[in-house]
C-alpha cells in the first residue's frame, strides 16, 4: 500500500491506497506552526486500523521548504560568484554575503582565466565573521566545465555545514537562475534537513519501515535522503500534486488543458499528446527565477469563494477571497452562491444565497437565478481567455529549426479534464465556454494527494560531448570524462540513457516503473579551417512524470 | 531582474538544421555558440527582451526585390524564407509598436544578393534587408529609410537594389574592396542618376580599430544621417570586422560593435556576415543586443581581448581620416556633382559581369536607367548567364509616374523572346509579371 499525503494551504490531504484504489482518505486542517505535526497528525488517523507493515512506500508533498522562504527562515547564505564577462548582474537580491571571485570559463568550458585562492580565502573569513553555515557557489558556464565550481568547494568545505555548487542542480545554460537555484538550495537545506531528520525519527519510533519519498515540482517523487541534497527540488511541489491526481483520474494522449479550481484559485495546466508541458526553463519561487524543473503551471485569483461585485454593469469574480460563501455565512456573493441558487450545490443556507444573488440582480436589473447563470458564465470565459492567452505564448515559444518552425507541435486542446470543488458545476459551462468535452472525475476531494501517492520518481539529466575537445560531461551526476574522437551522436544517447537509469534508480526509482525518454538531442560538425574536427553533442533525458497504477473508482 | 531600457524584439533563428555545405561557414553550428551565450547570461529572462520567431516570407515578398531566374522556388531554400520573414517579422514588430527596436539574428545573411539572382553569391540568395523594407513599405506606408551596412564586405547587392532610389539611404562601411571580397564599393559608386548621392561606400583600409570606426560613424555616418533624416534606421550588422574574423582583416571588437549600435540607434539591425563563431558572435551579438536594449554593455568583452595589442596604427588613423573627408565632402556636394553628370541625357546605362562565387555562376548584365522629370525612371536589366539564360527585367519604381507604368508595361508587352524570361515589376501596383521557360 501506498500512503500519499499533500500539505495544501490550509489542510493536509492523505490518502492510503491499495493499487489505485483509495482505501481510506483523511483531511486535516493544517498546523502552520508544525508542519510535522500535521503530517504526523494525519498519517495516525490514516492508519488507524490497517497495518503499517503492509505500507510499501510513503509519498509527500510538502510545503517545509516553501515556508522557509515565504517565512522567512531560510538559513543565511553565503554565495561565492564567477561572473566573468557579460550582464552587469550584482545579485544584490539573494545571499546574505556574496563574494565576487575572478577567473572565467567560456562557452565551450575552456578555462580563460584561473582562480584567485586568496579572494576565496577572503570569502571564507567574511562567513566565519558572519557565522555563515550554509554556501553556495556559482561559476559561469560551470555546466561546461565545472572545474572553477570544484576547486572552490574543496578549498571552503571545511567547517561549512552545507555547499551547493551551481553545476549539480541543472545542466541548462542559464547563469542567474543558476545563482538563484544554488541560493535557494542553501538557504532552505537547514529547514528540509531538520524536517528530513525529524520525521525519520518519528518513523522508526513508530516502526514504519516504509521508505519516504518526497514530491518534486516535475511532477515526480525522489527519496527523501536525496531531497536532503537539493531541497530546492522539493519546493511548490502543490500545483504537481494536483496535476498528477487529474493525470491519475482521468487519462489522455490528445492535447488537453487540466483546471484545478480551488476556492481561492484555479490552477491551469496542459498536456500534450497526453505528456505534461514543463516550464521552459524552470520555475519561479517568489521573485526568484530558478532553474527547477517544474510543471508548466499558471494559478489566476478565481474560484467558488472569490468575491463578487458589480462594477459598470457588469459582473466582476475574484482575485480575492473575502472569506466564506455568504450562504455559509460569509460577507459576500461568491460563485458557490450562485451553484447553491441553481440547485447545483446542496448545501449551505438556500435563503442567503438567493438573498445575495437577488441583491446583485438588482444592480443588473435581472432576476436572482439569472444573475447566478451569468455569474457562471463570466468565470467560464474568463478561465477560457485565460487558458487562450497562455495558448498563444506557449505556442510562440521560440523554436531554432526549419523543420520546428515550418512542421511544429501546435497545442491544440481537444478535452478539459477538471477537479475541485466547483468542479461537477462548472463542467458544463466550461464545456459550452471551449466548445470542448469536459471531464471531472469523482473523487476529486482527495485528487491531490492521489496524485502524490501514485506520482513515480522522475529525473532528468544533460549530456554534453565534444568530440574534438574529447570530453563528456553531464553536469547533474558530476560526470566529466575521456571519449575517443569517433564517439557518436547514437553512443552519446545510449550513454544518457544508461546513465539516466541509474539516477534514476539512486533517487528510488524501480527498474520497472521506468520510462526513459530523449527529449533533445543534436549534434553539430565542428569545422575549423574547414576540416572538420569533431562534433559538438547535446542531449537531454528525462524519466518523464507518470503514475504508478491507474486510479479506480469504487 | 534585469530590466531593459527599450523594449527588444528579438528573433533568434540559427536554422540548426541548414547549412549550404558541411563545411562552409555558413553551416549549422554557425551561431550555436552566440546561443550558449545568449542562453547563459540570462537574456530569456530580461523584463523587456522578447523571442519572436520567424515568420516565412512569401514568394511575393522575394518577387518586390529580385529577379530570380527563371523562378523565385527555383532558386530560395526554406531557409531563404525564414531569414527573410524573420527580418520581416522583426520590422513588423517594431511597426505594431510591440517593441521599441528589434534584432533578428538570422541566417543565411543577404547583403550580397542583386536584383538578379541566377544563384548563390557571397553566402547570399536573398536580401534579406531589402524584402523586409518593400514588405514593410508595402504593408504599412512609405517609409524613408537609411540602411547602414556595417559587415566588413562591401554590400553590393543592397547596393544593385536601392542603386536609383533616393528615398533608400545606403551607406556601407567595410573593408576596401581592393583587398577583399567582392571587390566594389569605391567611394565613387554614388547611385544612379535618380539618387545620385543617396548610395554611399566608405572604404576603410585593413587594420581599422575601434578608433577607425567610430571615427567614421561620428564624423560621416551619424551627420549624414542628421541631414538625410530617415523614418527609421536598418543596420546590416554583419560582425566579420572583428579581430577574430578568420576571413577578413579588420581589427573590431564587441565593445566596438556594441558602442557603435548605441551611437547609430537602429530602429531594426538584422544580422550579415561574420564567422568567427566562437571568438567573437557570442559576444558581437550580446553587445548589440545589450546596445539596443539601453543596458549597460561595458562588461561585454572577448576572452583574449587586449585594447593594447587592437589599437590601429597612425597610419590607418590617417588613412580613415582621408577618406572620411572625402565621403563627407561627396555627400556636401552631391546636387552639383549630380547635375554635372547627368544634366542634358535622357538615359544612363552601365555594365557589369557579376560572379555568384557560391555557385560558380557568372553574369554579364546592362542596366539602363531612364532619367523622368515626374519620377524615379524605368530601368531595365539585360543580363546573361554563362548557364545559357537571357532574361530581360523592367522595373517600375515606386514612384512611377503615369506614363512611366504605361511605357513599362508596353516594354514588357514587346519584349520578344528571344530572352529565356522576361520580367515586369511594377512596384506601383505592387505587380509581378514573367513570361518565358520555366528552365530546371
Amino acid at each position: 500500500m501506498i500512503i500519499g499525503l499533500d500539505m495544501g494551504g490550509t489542510h493536509v490531504d492523505a490518502v492510503l491506497m491499495d493499487g489505485g484504489r483509495v482505501i481510506h482518505a483523511v483531511k486535516n486542517p493544517i498546523n502552520r506552526q508544525d508542519a510535522l505535526e500535521s503530517i504526523w497528525a494525519a498519517l495516525k488517523q490514516l492508519l488507524s486500523g490497517y497495518g503499517q507493515s503492509k505500507i510499501d512506500r510513503i509519498h509527500l508533498s510538502t510545503t517545509v521548504s516553501t515556508n522557509a522562504i515565504v517565512e522567512g527562515k531560510a538559513a543565511p547564505v553565503g554565495m561565492i560568484i564567477q561572473k566573468g564577462p557579460g550582464l552587469p548582474h550584482d545579485f544584490s537580491d539573494c545571499g546574505e554575503e556574496r563574494i565576487f571571485v575572478s577567473g572565467y570559463t567560456d562557452h565551450r568550458g575552456t578555462v580563460i582565466k584561473d582562480l584567485d585562492p586568496e579572494e576565496i580565502e577572503q570569502g571564507i573569513t567574511v562567513f566565519k565573521e558572519k557565522n555563515i553555515q550554509n554556501c553556495a557557489v556559482v561559476t559561469k558556464f560551470s555546466t561546461r566545465n565545472p572545474s572553477h565550481e570544484l576547486a572552490i568547494r574543496d578549498q571552503i568545505k571545511h567547517g561549512l555545514a552545507f555547499v551547493t555548487m551551481g553545476h549539480t542542480l541543472s545542466g541548462k545554460l542559464n547563469f542567474p537562475r543558476r545563482v538563484y537555484t544554488a541560493y535557494l538550495n542553501a538557504a532552505v537545506y537547514s529547514a528540509f534537513k531538520e524536517f528530513s531528520n525529524n520525521i525519520k525519527r518519528a518513523l522508526v519510533r513508530e516502526g514504519i519501515h516504509a521508505p519516504l519519498y518526497v514530491l518534486k515540482a516535475d511532477g515526480g517523487t525522489i527519496s527523501l535522503e536525496k531531497a536532503e541534497e537539493k531541497p530546492v527540488e522539493t519546493i511548490l511541489s502543490g500545483p504537481a500534486a494536483s496535476f498528477m491526481g487529474i493525470s491519475a483520474m482521468l487519462g489522455t494522449d490528445e492535447d488537453a488543458v487540466l483546471l484545478d479550481i480551488g476556492g481561492t484559485t484555479t490552477d491551469i495546466f496542459f498536456l500534450a499528446d497526453g505528456v505534461p508541458l514543463f516550464e521552459p526553463w524552470g520555475i519561479d519561487i517568489g521573485p526568484y527565477k530558478t532553474l527547477v524543473r517544474a510543471i508548466y503551471s499558471t494559478s489566476i485569483g478565481l474560484g467558488g469563494d472569490s468575491g463578487i461585485q458589480i462594477r459598470d454593469g457588469r459582473i466582476r469574480i475574484g482575485p480575492t477571497r473575502e472569506g466564506r460563501p455568504y450562504a455559509f455565512g460569509g460577507p459576500k456573493p461568491t460563485p458557490t452562491d450562485a451553484m447553491v441558487v441553481l440547485g447545483l450545490i446542496n448545501e449551505g443556507d438556500k435563503t442567503r444565497a438567493w438573498e445575495c444573488m437577488g441583491a446583485l440582480g438588482r444592480e443588473l436589473n435581472a432576476s436572482a437565478e439569472e444573475t447566478a447563470k451569468d455569474i457562471l458564465k463570466a468565470m467560464g470565459e474568463r478561465i477560457k481567455n485565460t487558458v487562450n492567452q497562455l495558448l498563444d505564448k506557449i505556442n510562440a515559444r521560440p523554436v531554432y529549426t526549419v523543420r520546428e518552425l515550418l512542421h511544429g507541435k501546435t497545442l491544440k486542446p481537444k478535452r478539459i479534464h477538471v477537479i475541485g470543488g466547483p468542479a461537477k458545476a462548472l463542467a458544463p459551462i466550461l464545456e459550452e465556454a471551449f466548445g470542448l468535452p469536459c471531464h471531472y472525475p469523482e473523487h476529486y476531494d482527495v485528487a491531490n494527494a492521489v496524485g502524490a501517492a501514485l506520482a513515480k520518481t522522475t529525473t532528468e539529466i544533460t549530456l554534453f560531448a565534444d568530440t574534438s575537445e574529447g570530453v563528456l560531461l553531464v553536469p547533474e551526476l558530476g560526470i566529466r570524462q575521456p571519449i575517443p574522437r569517433n564517439f557518436s551522436a547514437d553512443q552519446a544517447r545510449e550513454r544518457a540513457a544508461l546513465l539516466l537509469k541509474e539516477q534514476a534508480i539512486s533517487l528510488g526509482a524501480k527498474q520497472s516503473e521506468m520510462e526513459v525518454e530523449i527529449t533533445e538531442q543534436s549534434a553539430f560538425n565542428m569545422v575549423r579551417n574547414f576540416y572538420n574536427t569533431g562534433q559538438n553533442i547535446r542531449v537531454t533525458a528525462q524519466v518523464q512524470p507518470g503514475i504508478l497504477y491507474r486510479f479506480r473508482g469504487d | 531582474m534585469m530590466k531593459a531600457n527599450n523594449k527588444v524584439g528579438l528573433v533568434f533563428f540559427p536554422a540548426f538544421d541548414w547549412a549550404i555545405s558541411p563545411t562552409h561557414p555558413e553551416r549549422e553550428e554557425r551561431l550555436l555558440y552566440t546561443q550558449d551565450q545568449l542562453f547563459e547570461e540570462g537574456i530569456a529572462d530580461i523584463e523587456g527582451i522578447h523571442f519572436i520567431n520567424p515568420i516565412k516570407a512569401e514568394s511575393k515578398d522575394i518577387q518586390r526585390v529580385h529577379f530570380c531566374v527563371p523562378t523565385v522556388e527555383d532558386r530560395l531554400t526554406q531557409s531563404h524564407y525564414i531569414s527573410a520573414g524573420g527580418a520581416i517579422k522583426a520590422f513588423q514588430s517594431v511597426m505594431d509598436k510591440e517593441v521599441d527596436k528589434a534584432f533578428a539574428l538570422v541566417r543565411p545573411p543577404g547583403h550580397h544578393a542583386q536584383r538578379v539572382v541566377y544563384g548563390d553569391r557571397g553566402f547570399c540568395i536573398v536580401n534579406v534587408e531589402a524584402v523586409m523594407i518593400e514588405r514593410i513599405r508595402q504593408q504599412y506606408e512609405n517609409l524613408r529609410v537609411a540602411i547602414v551596412d556595417t559587415d566588413c564586405h562591401h554590400g553590393d547587392g543592397t547596393e544593385d537594389i536601392y542603386w536609383n532610389d533616393r528615398d533608400t539611404l545606403f551607406i556601407s562601411i567595410h573593408q576596401d574592396g581592393r583587398t577583399l571580397y567582392p571587390g566594389t564599393g569605391s567611394i565613387d559608386e554614388f547611385g544612379g542618376p535618380g539618387a545620385y548621392g543617396y548610395n554611399i561606400n566608405i572604404p576603410l583600409p585593413p587594420h581599422t580599430g575601434e578608433e577607425g570606426f567610430l571615427y567614421t560613424l561620428d564624423n560621416v555616418v551619424l551627420p549624414i544621417l542628421d541631414e538625410y533624416k530617415p523614418d527609421v534606421v536598418i543596420n546590416s550588422a554583419g560582425q566579420d570586422n572583428h579581430y577574430s574574423d578568420p576571413i577578413t582583416n579588420m581589427n573590431f571588437t564587441a565593445q566596438g560593435y556594441a558602442q557603435l549600435t548605441h551611437r547609430l540607434n537602429p530602429d531594426v539591425a538584422v544580422l550579415e556576415g561574420g564567422y568567427s563563431i566562437e571568438g567573437a558572435l557570442p559576444y558581437v551579438n550580446l553587445g548589440i543586443l545589450l546596445a539596443m536594449a539601453g543596458m549597460d554593455y561595458s562588461h561585454v568583452k572577448e576572452p583574449d581581448y587586449d585594447k593594447e595589442k587592437l589599437k590601429q596604427s597612425s597610419r590607418v588613423t590617417e588613412h580613415v581620416k582621408q577618406v572620411c573627408d572625402l565621403v563627407y565632402n561627396r555627400w556636401k556636394n552631391r546636387e552639383q556633382l549630380r547635375s554635372k553628370l547627368f544634366n542634358g541625357t535622357d538615359h544612363v546605362e552601365r555594365s557589369r559581369r557579376i560572379y555568384f562565387d557560391t555557385d560558380n555562376i557568372l553574369e554579364t548584365q546592362t542596366q539602363r536607367f531612364s532619367l523622368c522629370p515626374r519620377c524615379s525612371g524605368l530601368s531595365t536589366i539585360d543580363s546573361r548567364s554563362d548557364g545559357g539564360q537571357r532574361i530581360f527585367a523592367i522595373t517600375i519604381p515606386r514612384d512611377g509616374c503615369s506614363n512611366c507604368v504605361d511605357a513599362g508595361y508596353k516594354l514588357y508587352r514587346d519584349t520578344s523572346l528571344k530572352y529565356t524570361n522576361v520580367y515586369l515589376s511594377d512596384r506601383v501596383h505592387d505587380v509581378f509579371q514573367s513570361k518565358g521557360r520555366r528552365g530546371t
